[in-house]
């Protein structure tokens, strides 16, 4: 045990005499370890927001979305009606077994007035489970019920910002939003808490942001508005016929998810032609992302390894040249008694101190990974505004999530890198000739 | 451990009949061709020779840095010459002492360290007797003050006193000297034989490779190789010696 330490303390001394040079080897085991870490932990923090966002639509949903067909498949003259229809609703209703609850939505653009206040937004038709299903929590008031959509009543929950905007000296509870397009008072009853937009999904699926949100029985949208929805945009008059944007199904087991939308997906083939209906699983998108994720964290790490590696090959260049400068001492320690293998210590203890020294101090800073993203965001956000604001949005809210793994990993490799990289000079040292090394000058 | 199969007590070391052959090429190089002769214990040897004789590979030999085609190296009650790498390299660390021309100390280590070096390989820790003795041993060649001063910041003869100092530390066999004073000029040359000479006194075994002929007259006794073989092998008499250390005192330069 005691060579060890006077080994190490020796390593240290002798790496002390070249204390620049030895930094300089230090300092790319360093970068290696810290970009380990940081790489991951940037990557996990990507991932996990991703995650996040895709486990917010449910992973015991399944989503069925009017989608506008190609401009060939419709009509040249008049309005074609596409999407998914109320009867088509009624028959997954009662014949798809595995569902639990089925919400039918229909939405739209119009513009919401309340005095001479006004916003562009988006009305939703739906039934008492959005709120669930989409976790909408309320501030005030309550969310359409069974009997307001029973009986049509003109009533209306709003989201915060719908709030803020209409109402930012009144309560909104008990006032009455009117809406131009189809001259119509709406009751407000209740208010929603502020809530993050949902992620946009491969193309079938727009990201959702429910912040200037209206909300009203489905069925007295029906009845009011109807199905067709005419709007004037840059000169011309453009219309759909639309009986629902979606149907959202919860599925009683998560395990039955995928039969169920195949079911759904059959059941509904006759939309097959049109091309105007998408089924989205955000279970299966949850697997892919998953995927992503995993391939994005190996191939970050990969790129880590490789400046790790980089480092690796610094330590065994200084080790080589370390070992030729100091030939005539290895010559004499031989001569009063050094064996091969207290060389060969000798030399990978030396290469262990600046793997480790690098490896530690590495760790250190991978550990500020969070706190150094964050401030330097706030730099960024001081001295950039403008070139900030147009970076994409995972860019300006990352939060890195240190992967636990990388710490014991990022040093166990650090140490792996130092004895690999050390045993070429070190027996390379041992092999000298002890009576040739004492002559060399 | 082979049983001797001769007489060891009483002598450092025990040469006999000792050959080594360099392969150089197809050529061999026959370095020693059949060297024998015997270190009493308390002896004073110089080897001399002119290069090209084997000395330094009798040197090499005797230091257990390398290992003869034939023959045998005694040292002790065992045959060096049948050793490999690792039973030589405890050999050296706990029979001889050596000593270099270019002093050779570890430039990365203290006076007292660079002492310590020997027993560091014995492979146990330093006892406090040890640790003691390394400082005893500083101050008896005169560096007690410097023990914490590194190589580069001693002379050539204090550096050459340290070396000796660590070739005691092991409590040697015998000391193997190889052109100490090589390095160094006549007043400290004069400063390490003197120091070689209080040593031998003591009864310290000292074998020393030389060149030089004042150097070699102050040995106890004098063994000259030419061409791989014993040339002569004579004592020199008490009042060459003493004319010898006469001779290098006068002639040293004034101290101005």
């Amino acid at each position: 045990m005691n060579i060890w330490i006077g080994t190490i303390q020796l390593g240290v001394k002798s790496l002390w005499l070249h204390p620049m040079r030895s930094v300089l080897t230090v300092l790319g085991i360093f970068i290696g370890v810290a970009s380990v870490i940081w790489l991951l932990a940037i990557s996990k923090g990507i991932g996990d927001e991703a995650q996040r966002q895709i486990e917010s639509l449910g992973a015991d949903t399944i989503m069925i979305r009017t989608v506008k067909p190609p401009s060939e498949k419709m009509s040249a003259q008049g309005l074609t009606p596409y999407g998914l229809t109320r009867k088509e609703f009624d028959i997954l209703v009662a014949t798809v077994p595995t569902i639990r609850s089925a919400l039918p939505i229909r939405e739209m653009r119009r513009q919401f007035q309340f005095k001479d206040r006004k916003l562009d937004g988006r009305l939703v038709g739906c039934t008492p489970e959005y709120a669930e299903v989409t976790r909408l929590d309320l501030q005030s008031g309550h969310f359409i019920t069974d009997s307001e959509n029973f009986s049509g009543d003109t009533h209306c929950v709003i989201a915060a910002k719908v709030a803020e905007r209409l109402f930012p000296y009144e309560d909104p509870i008990g006032q009455r939003i009117y809406m131009p397009e189809n001259q119509g008072f709406y009751l407000v009853v209740g208010v929603l808490k502020p809530k993050g937009s949902t992620a946009a999904i491969g193309g079938s699926m727009a990201a959702q942001d429910f912040s200037n949100d209206v909300y009203i029985p489905i069925k007295t949208l029906q009845q009011r508005i109807g199905d067709t929805v005419m709007s004037f945009r840059s000169g011309s008059r453009e219309g759909e016929i639309i009986e629902l944007n979606q149907i959202t199904l919860r599925v009683a087991e998560v395990s039955d998810v995928k039969r169920t939308a195949e079911l759904v997906q059959d059941t509904l083939s006759s939309h097959d032609k049109m091309e105007d209906i998408a089924v989205v699983v955000p279970l299966e998108l949850l697997e892919q992302a998953r995927t992503t994720r995993a391939m994005f964290m190996l191939f970050m790490g990969m790129i880590a390894a490789i400046s790790l590696l980089v480092g690796g090959i610094g330590i065994m260049n200084i080790m080589l040249a370390t070992v030729t400068e100091r030939t005539r001492e290895i010559g004499i320690r031989r001569a009063l008694g050094a064996k091969r293998r207290d060389i060969i210590r000798q030399f990978l203890v030396e290469t262990s101190v600046l793997s480790l020294a690098g490896g530690i101090t590495g760790i250190l800073f991978g550990l500020l990974c969070g706190p150094a993203v964050n401030g330097a965001r706030i730099l960024a956000n001081m001295w950039f505004e403008k070139q900030m604001a147009e970076l994409p949005e995972v860019v300006r809210t990352v939060q890195p999530s240190i992967v636990p793994e990388s710490i014991p990993g990022a040093f166990f490799i650090s140490l792996i890198v130092g004895l690999v990289f050390g045993i070429y000079p070190a027996t390379r040292a041992a092999k000298m000739n002890p009576i040739e090394a004492l002559r060399h000058e | 451990m082979i049983a001797p199969s001769i007489e060891t007590s009483g002598y450092a070391c025990r040469v006999a009949d000792m050959k080594k052959e360099y392969v150089l090429k197809s050529e061999t190089v026959r370095a020693l061709r059949g060297v024998t002769f015997d270190v009493p214990e308390g002896d004073y040897v110089a080897i001399m020779g002119p290069s090209g004789s084997g000395k330094s590979t009798l040197l090499n030999m005797l230091g257990c840095l390398d290992q003869p085609t034939s023959g045998s190296l005694w040292l002790g009650g065992d045959d060096v010459a049948r050793m490999n790498d690792d039973q030589l390299a405890d050999i050296r660390s706990q029979r001889i002492g050596f000593v270099f021309q270019a002093y050779n100390l570890i430039q990365q280590l203290t006076v007292v360290e660079n002492i310590q070096v020997p027993l560091f390989y014995q492979g146990r820790s330093l006892t406090r007797e040890q640790k003691t003795r390394s400082v005893e041993l500083a101050k008896m060649v005169g560096l007690g003050q410097r023990l914490d001063h590194r190589p580069t910041q001693l002379s050539g003869g204090q550096q050459q006193r340290v070396a000796i100092a660590r070739s005691l530390v092991n409590d040697p066999f015998f000391i193997l000297a190889d052109e100490p004073t090589g390095n160094l000029d006549s007043r400290t040359t004069e400063e390490i034989l003197t120091l070689f000479e209080k040593l031998n006194n003591e009864g310290r075994t000292i074998i020393l490779v030389t060149h030089e002929d004042e150097v070699s007259k102050r040995a106890k006794r004098v063994v000259r190789l030419k061409d791989g073989r014993l040339q002569w092998d004579r004592a020199n008499s008490q009042e060459v010696r003493d004319a010898a250390a006469k001779y290098a005192i006068d002639n040293m330069p004034v101290e101005e």
